[in-house]
């Protein structure tokens, strides 16, 4: 049986000055965890990427979005739990684009899908927003 | 927060310290870009970055991006560990100029 126990979880609103706090909370709890410095470095930026793609394309840069963020602790991993308000994300649309292709921005899904070890859209009511759940698998710090 | 230019060796050096975000990466994105804009050769000092996201990267690809079009030198400097391992990440460590501290001029745009 897989045991999961909720670290903590945050509730913000969709400003680009609000992604600093989490980032902290995030690296906290990655502490707590035990996380070693290159996995605590990965999940710091992974879902900072993930509550920017929601901040500009959900929200389109309004403040007033809602997102919450929690963490939880499974036996082999930390698990993080992503919620919008924003228009449905189009599956479709989400992929990480050709390195090859040289331009700003677009990054954000292929360093998700690179930090991470897993991350899918889980499914919500229609019109509920968005609810993203990436995983990390520990490792420990001082550990092989 | 504002990011700081210095002439140095015939560049507009643009220094980037902290941690580079959604939230100031436009800053850095209208410096680095203003700089150009006046047909300035630029580097980009990574030294003092403690966290760059891709919105940070964006800023410095736009950069490249405009020096290239515009046959300007661009280039990164004294990269930090925390920006290199972004930049490997996105691949762009093949693409940017990165010099460990600032490079000889070459007679190249003004």
């Amino acid at each position: 049986m897989e045991c999961s126990d909720e670290l903590v979880s945050l509730t913000f609103c969709s400003k680009p000055d609000r992604l600093k706090l989490l980032r902290c909370v995030i690296r906290d709890a990655a502490d707590l965890v035990g996380l070693d410095d290159e996995s605590t470095d990965a999940v710091v930026l992974a879902v900072n990427e993930a509550c920017m793609n929601v901040i500009q394309h959900g929200y389109e840069m309004r403040p007033d979005g809602r997102i919450d963020v929690t963490i939880l602790q499974e036996t082999d991993a930390m698990v993080f739990l992503l919620r919008d308000y924003a228009k449905p994300v189009d599956i479709a649309e989400v992929c990480s684009r050709d390195l090859d292709d040289i331009r700003p921005g677009g990054l954000g899904v292929h360093l998700i899908k690179s930090l991470m070890d897993e991350s899918a859209f889980l499914n919500l009511p229609a019109g509920n927003g968005n609810l993203l759940q990436m995983k990390k698998f520990v490792k420990r710090k001082g550990s092989e | 927060m504002a990011f700081p230019v210095e002439e140095k060796d015939g560049f507009a050096v643009v220094i980037l310290k902290g941690e580079v975000d959604l939230n100031n990466s436009p800053d850095a994105r209208k410096v680095i870009l203003n700089c150009l804009k006046k047909n300035r050769p630029v580097m980009v000092d990574l030294s003092a970055v403690a966290y760059i996201d891709s919105s940070g990267v964006a800023s410095l690809v736009e950069g490249f991006q405009y020096a290239r079009s515009n046959d300007l030198d661009f280039g990164l400097i004294g990269v930090s560990d925390a920006a290199m391992s972004v930049l490997k990440l996105a691949r762009l460590d093949q693409v940017f100029h990165i010099y460990e501290s600032l490079p000889e001029r070459v007679g190249r745009g003004n």
